[in-house]
């Protein structure tokens, strides 16, 4: 059995890591990793990177095509979509959050694991408002494949 | 305990009133449930038992399991859940003694409709919309609002672009709504209360509020009362701050009332682990979610939500027990061998102050029964349910069945389910040009639906009962 199957948390075995070129270039990963009838991540994309044979597949993304703009991450309806880009030391990170308080760009936050621990610190680069509220966060490069929730403390 | 500001849901809240509540004047806004407005003000205790005066709070929050009756007005057993507490009510518990004040000459309305509808959810209000086009309708709910559970969703839906996939729950409700409030005739707070063969299909439904009985004579009639939350055995599961998932729901997203500060869910299925996280949107602390079950239930993507926010799952574990002097103080779990017995020495003490049920629905049959379609117990399906066709005809001519009281399955199946029931039922009275094709198409998506792994159960719950079905009737009706 698998962890996510008894506890939820996604491991990155599980996962298609893409190659360090792709994470230079920028690309949308996938953390669907369990058959159910939906597709709004396909038909979300420009570029056709997405692809599932039938509605009840998970989703693959081809790395080659994507060209990183995020629209899955927005059309997502379980908010398994992420957007990783490293640049030298840095990496962004473009996550779904449906929370109070939302963030400003600029502003610092704690970066989360998918078991929701602190793993370190992050600044928010963008906020960008479609069907859901979607933060681009920057973190140290090691945590591109950690970080994938925030932790907002505003006074 | 008031939610001010949420980061999806906005709360209209209505004009601000007063009413008592055992002699103290409390504040509450219009439009609120007498069960909201208690919660608001910090009452969680709403009667006690009749054998041990043991404390009772509220359940299920949908007027269906009778947890939370009270003395309104000098009438006893209202159902405070789903009636809209008025300045100057008096509110108290209930004494067993019979209604002093007497009750009003009620004015009686007689109806005539090709479609009546009883139940303004999911399944319902698409039958509503399907239908209306080519037929005269009439949807009856007992709520104060249309939308069944949709209205309590701030999650995006699941599915294809065609069952509005990545609209959230409560913009499905509110489409939903919009589109049968133009088209259909809508009784609100209005509960059906008998079905009668009189050579026709005929109805009585009461509106309380309003002291009006509807006599409706109807050709087609479709049942959509949607499911009630289930129970589960421990020591304490009476005490008040035991609430259903969907009890909660309402509580917090509907009229904006926080259950408490710290909650534990029963249940990894997807009401648990949508619970939850709806439970931190409104900024209230997870315990944990417990399940029994070795794996999760639910969608793994609403897990691994869940846990990003910091909410341990823990599989194979079960409560033993609530504890709490009149309320619900904390809980005792423990984890289960294979052979589901407690691990000794396992127990855990979890503080919380209210403990959410998420442990399975139960269709919710009666009216559906006593109208006489043919009911039989599949499993699959959650328990007792009506036996129907592919086009969701009941063994009773004209009776149709669409959303959870047909198998417990998720709002986009019932939809689809409702829309099948609603053109054919229209249909049947009078030819619609291409229903057969559209009916065909609506099949061909609900097959889809459930091809995959999560779509088994459902599957083999409807072959089950079209077997059944089939049974009974022979080669028999046709469409």
């Amino acid at each position: 059995m698998k962890r996510w199957e008894r506890e939820g948390v996604v491991e990155l075995e599980d996962l298609k890591i893409p190659s360090e070129e792709h994470l230079r270039k920028g690309v949308a990963i996938t953390e669907c990793l369990q058959e159910i009838p939906c597709n709004p991540c396909v038909e979300s994309c420009p570029v056709d990177a997405i692809s599932m044979e039938t509605i009840n597949d998970t989703p693959k993304v081809d790395y080659d095509k994507c060209i990183g703009c995020g629209n899955c991450v927005d059309a997502c309806p379980g908010l398994a979509m992420f957007l990783v880009k490293v640049d030298g030391e840095k990496a962004l990170v473009t996550l779904p959050y449906e929370f109070l308080p939302v963030p400003e760009k600029g502003d610092r936050v704690k970066a989360l694991n998918r078991e929701g621990m602190e793993i370190c610190d992050a600044v928010v680069k963008r906020i960008r408002r479609g069907r859901t509220l979607l933060v681009t966060i920057e973190v140290p490069a090691e945590y591109v494949m950690e970080a994938r929730n925030i932790k907002v403390n505003k006074v | 305990m008031r939610i001010e500001e949420h980061p999806i849901l906005k709360f209209e809240r209505g004009r601000e009133i007063y009413f008592y509540y055992r002699g103290k004047k409390l504040k509450a806004y219009e439009g609120e449930s007498i069960a909201a407005a208690l919660h608001a003000n910090g009452i969680r205790k709403f009667s006690e038992s009749v054998r041990f005066s043991r404390p009772r709070g509220f359940f299920c929050g949908i007027g269906k399991c009778s947890s939370c009756l009270m003395k309104v007005d000098g009438i006893p057993n209202v159902r405070t859940c789903i009636t809209p507490v008025r300045e100057g009510m008096v509110v108290e518990e209930n004494d067993g003694e019979l209604p002093h004040s007497e009750m009003p000459e009620a004015e009686t309305v007689e109806m005539e409709v090709d479609i009546a509808i009883v139940g303004g959810g999911a399944a319902g209000l698409s039958a509503a919309i399907e239908a209306s086009p080519y037929a005269s309708v009439v949807v009856i709910d007992e709520n104060p609002r249309l939308g069944g559970q949709l209205i309590k969703q701030t999650h995006k839906f699941f599915g294809s672009e065609k069952e509005r996939a990545g609209t959230r729950g409560i913009e499905i409700a509110k489409i939903l709504q919009e589109e049968a409030m133009e088209k259909c005739n809508i009784l609100l707070n209005t509960s059906v209360v008998g079905y009668y063969d009189r050579g026709y299909h005929f109805m009585v439904a009461v509106n309380k509020m309003e002291n009006v009985v509807y006599e409706i004579k109807a050709k087609k009639i479709i049942f959509a009362t949607g499911a009630q939350e289930n129970m589960l055995v421990f020591e304490g599961n009476d005490l008040p701050g035991v609430y259903g998932a969907g009890g909660v729901q309402t509580l917090m997203n509907v009229y904006g009332v926080k259950p408490g500060r710290k909650g534990l869910i029963v249940g990894a299925g997807n009401v648990g682990l949508i619970l939850a996280y709806q439970l931190k949107q409104a900024g209230v602390d997870v315990a944990a979610i417990i399940e029994a079950m070795p794996k999760i239930g639910g969608y793994m993507v609403h897990a691994a939500k869940v846990r990003r926010c910091g909410v341990p799952i823990y599989t194979r574990h079960s409560i033993k027990k609530a504890y709490g002097n009149g309320k619900v103080e904390g809980a005792i779990i423990a984890e289960l061998d294979e052979n589901w017995n407690y691990v000794e020495g396992s127990e855990q003490r979890i503080e919380c102050d209210f403990i959410c049920l998420a442990v399975g629905l139960t269709p919710s049959i009666r009216l559906a029964a006593q109208a006489g379609a043919e009911m039989a117990y599949i499993n699959e399906a959650g328990g007792w349910v009506a036996l129907h066709n592919e086009y969701m005809e009941t063994t009773k001519e004209g009776i149709y069945v669409a959303g959870d009281l047909a198998n417990i399955e998720e709002a986009s199946a019932a939809m689809i389910e409702g829309k099948i029931a609603g053109l054919h039922a229209a249909n049947s009275i009078k030819p619609v040009e291409g229903a057969e094709e559209k009916i065909r198409e609506y099949m061909n998506e609900l097959r889809i639906f459930r091809e995959g792994p999560f779509g088994a159960r459902p599957k083999k719950a409807k072959e089950k009962i079209r077997e059944k079905y089939y049974e009974k009737m022979g080669k028999g009706r046709s469409s």
